[in-house]
């Protein structure tokens, strides 16, 4: 029981980190049709430019402040980074053939990956645990089930983000042109909607959302390399599909699901297997729900 | 009068297929024009090419005098020109309230309230149907909608691509009085394309016919009404 509960404290704050990287993903395939490959990437850039903020301020500042200021410049030069990606590699292949953007996705992605690995080095780098402590849940048996500040944290910030993301979407008019151009962009624009700057500004969104994951997942983990945005992104994207690729509240249930299975497949079974546990999971629940698990299949009347 | 939108010899191309040949055509501000002509004629083609959407090919469009036809489409729509397009295109994962609230935000809301309860006034259904998707709506409700949606934006110029199609008699004599009463009453424009010409050139000062993305005849609705060429111009078909 004891156990369990740990399992699933790890795996609830892993599954936030993909869940906020996954809304990148679904809100991309949502607008213009097309999985941006290079999304995990800005994650990755997210998470670096967390970690040069984070050193040069260490012993400058207090951590919330420094926290605060990585958060606030990574989400900054991600959303720099979603705008240029789309305005170079997408926007000029918009209208041509379905796979050519896809194509330039994984391009963009390998030249994000080699532009970071030949700027800050191809070796992990690493920070101290800058939000330490925590405390005891339940001490059974000698097993101690703990909770650390570091997992408070990063569910609370989470939430609040999607609190902050949910707002826009459902309730502003950027929010609506974006679920607009989603439906009908044709449309959109009759009504007056710039569709192109609606597009951009989702690239921006959803590339605020993965720099704070990859802060998130560089203050959990301590370590990080110019590889994690391979795996973070596959992760997210497998969590967008597995939740119904287009739904928000989708991506967001698949990270928790992928989060919660990675946890509790490596602490009762094996660590070294837990990627095939996902992708198992993900494989039988499209079977049976291949438009994933809150994907659309209303009908819709004529 | 003062002219409000004219086409000057608009040609607009689907690939290498010509849709309309120069075609000409005047709104005058406070009027009712009607386009009618058989299916595959041109006039969805017409109402978008207005809309920049294609662009046409060859020609001038103008709006109260400024050349429109190198716009794009959203910038077309925020000079005042809305448009309830062909097959309706209600946003179907939106509630009708959203879809209202995305017609007026082209004027930023202007006049929200007041707009709202036009189009209650004209359309109870809409009402009644606040908050429910708009792709839960029946068909007539949905071309309510369309066309509630483009008043939202408290347009200078209306466009109707066949409000009346696949519906129910009693639903297409409530949409056509709701566009009478909106003419008279505040006196706006109205470019209303309809396969269903009898009702249209009655309700309409002015009609064109198309054929063939030519237009063949103009004149008052009641002057195109009495031709005999008439029936015989939307009878045998766009071929």
């Amino acid at each position: 029981m004891a156990y369990a509960l740990q399992q699933l404290i790890n795996g609830l704050t892993l599954g936030m980190i993909y869940g906020l990287i996954a809304v990148g993903y679904t809100m991309v395939y949502g607008i213009i049709g097309m999985i941006n490959f290079a999304h995990g990437d800005v994650f990755m850039i997210g998470a670096f430019v967390g970690i040069i903020v984070l050193t040069a301020l260490t012993g400058i500042t207090s951590v919330p402040l420094g926290l605060l200021a990585a958060f606030l410049l990574a989400a900054v030069f991600c959303g720099v980074y979603g705008f240029a990606i789309e305005r170079v590699a997408y926007r000029p292949l918009r209208g041509s053939f379905r796979l050519a953007p896809l194509i330039s996705a994984i391009g963009m992605s390998i030249l994000l990956e080699n532009y970071v690995q030949v700027s800050q080095g191809a070796l992990e780098r690493a920070i101290p645990n800058l939000i330490p402590g925590g405390f005891t849940l339940m001490d059974e048996n000698g097993f101690v089930v703990q909770l650390s500040w570091m997992q408070i944290s990063i569910v609370v910030v989470t939430l609040i983000v999607l609190a902050v993301f949910t707002y826009i979407v459902t309730k502003t008019p950027l929010g609506r042109a974006m679920r607009a151009v989603e439906q009908d962009a044709k449309m959109a624009a009759l009504l007056g909607i710039d569709t192109n700057r609606t597009i951009t500004l989702t690239f921006i969104i959803g590339s605020c959302l993965a720099a704070f994951a990859g802060v998130m997942f560089l203050l959990y983990y301590g370590v990080i390399d110019f590889y994690i945005g391979f795996n973070a992104g596959i992760k997210a994207f497998t969590a967008a599909v597995l939740g119904g690729i287009g739904s928000l509240p989708g991506a967001v249930l698949g990270g928790l699901l992928i989060g919660l299975i990675e946890a509790f497949w490596s602490g009762y079974a094996t660590v070294a297997y837990k990627d095939v546990a996902v992708y198992s999971i993900l494989a039988i629940v499209l079977m049976f729900m291949p438009s994933g698990l809150l994907g659309r299949h209303e009908v819709e009347k004529v | 009068m003062t002219t409000l939108l004219a086409l000057d010899r608009v040609s607009t191309f689907y690939g290498p297929v010509q849709a309309l040949r120069e075609v000409s055509l005047t709104v005058e501000q406070g009027e009712i024009v009607t386009l009618i002509g058989a299916n595959g004629a041109g006039k969805s083609t017409l109402m978008m090419t207005i809309f920049g959407t294609p662009a046409a090919k060859s020609g001038r469009i103008t709006y109260q005098g400024r050349d429109i036809t190198r716009l794009a489409p959203f910038e077309i729509a925020r000079l005042g020109l809305a448009q309830s397009p062909e097959g309706r295109r209600v946003f179907p994962r939106m509630s009708v309230e959203e879809n209202l609230l995305m017609g007026a935000q082209v004027v930023k809301y202007a006049d929200y309230e007041k707009q709202l309860a036009l189009v209650f006034e004209l359309f109870p259904r809409i009402e009644e149907r606040f908050n429910q998707r708009a792709g839960t709506l029946s068909g007539g409700e949905q071309q309510m909608l369309a066309i509630a949606r483009a008043l939202m934006s408290k347009p200078k110029l209306l466009m109707l691509d066949e409000p009346s199609l696949g519906l129910a008699p009693l639903v297409i004599k409530q949409i056509f009085g709701a566009i009478r009463q909106l003419n008279r009453e505040t006196g706006l424009t109205v470019l209303l394309v309809e396969q269903n010409a009898n009702q249209a050139l009655r309700l309409a000062h002015r009609g064109y016919v198309l054929v063939n993305g030519v237009i063949t005849l103009q004149g008052s609705g009641a002057e195109l009404l009495a031709k005999p060429e008439i029936r015989a111009a939307y009878l045998e078909g766009g071929h």
